[in-house]
C-alpha cells in the first residue's frame, strides 16, 4: 500500500507541474509550486522510509521549510507589484 | 495488534493517496485561481496528515517518529498559512473571484474593474 500512496503523489505532482506551466497568472502557477513542494516534503518522507535511507525525515523537514519560507517571500514580492493592475496605486486614479 | 496496525496504517495511505490525487486534479480543473486555492489547500491538509500518519504506524520505535510529528505540526501549521497569503496576495493583486455570469469566459484571468 505503500506503493500505491508513492504512486498517487507522483501523480499529483505532475498534476501540479501542468498547472505551473499552464497557470494563466503568475499567483496560480506559485499556488502549483507550493503544492508540489509539499507533495515533494510527502514523497521524500514515504519514499524514503520504503527505500530505507538514512536521515530521510531531516531532508523532509528542511524541505518543508524552505518551501514556507520560499512562498511567503515571493507572496510577499508579489502582493503590491503587479503590472497587470493599477486600480491599487493612487496615481493613476485620475 | 501488529496486523490491526499494518491494515489501519494501509487504510490510511490508501485515503491519502486518494485525497492526494483529488487535490491535483481539482487543481488543475477548477475555473479561477481562488477555486484552485480551495482544491489545493483543503485537501493538501487532510492529505498530508493521513499519509504521516500512515507512515508512523509502519515504523519501529525510534526517534525518527518524533521527526514525523515535526514535519506533521509544520505542515499543519504552515499549509494554511502558505494558502491564506496566497490568497490575500491575489485579491491585493486586483483578481477578483469569478462569478458565475457575471464576468463569463474570463475565468483566471486578472479583472481591472471588479
Amino acid at each position: 500500500m505503500m506503493t500505491v500512496a508513492i504512486v498517487a503523489i507522483l501523480v499529483t505532482m505532475v498534476l501540479a507541474l501542468i498547472r505551473t506551466f499552464l497557470g494563466p497568472t503568475e499567483y496560480d502557477r506559485m499556488l502549483a509550486a507550493n503544492s508540489f513542494g509539499t507533495k515533494t516534503v510527502l514523497l521524500v518522507a514515504l519514499g524514503g522510509h520504503a527505500l530505507s535511507w538514512h536521515s530521510f525525515l531531516d531532508v523532509a523537514l528542511l524541505y518543508a521549510m524552505v518551501n514556507f519560507v520560499g512562498t511567503i517571500a515571493v507572496m510577499r514580492f508579489f502582493e503590491y507589484n503587479n503590472p497587470q493592475d493599477e486600480t491599487d496605486k493612487p496615481e493613476s486614479a485620475a | 495488534m501488529n496486523v490491526m496496525l499494518s491494515w489501519l496504517s494501509d487504510a490510511f495511505l490508501l485515503v491519502g493517496g486518494f485525497l492526494c490525487i483529488t487535490g491535483g486534479i481539482g487543481l488543475l480543473r477548477m475555473p479561477d485561481f481562488f477555486s484552485r486555492v480551495h482544491a489545493a489547500g483543503v485537501t493538501e491538509t487532510l492529505a498530508a496528515p493521513l499519509l504521516l500518519f500512515g507512515l508512523l504506524l509502519q515504523m519501529e520505535w525510534s526517534l525518527d517518529m518524533v521527526k514525523v510529528l515535526l514535519i506533521l505540526v509544520f505542515v499543519l501549521a504552515t499549509n494554511p498559512t502558505a494558502t491564506h497569503a496566497m490568497a490575500k496576495a491575489t485579491l491585493h493583486g486586483g483578481t477578483r473571484p469569478w462569478v458565475k455570469g457575471k464576468n463569463e469566459g474570463k475565468a483566471g484571468e486578472a479583472s481591472s474593474n471588479p
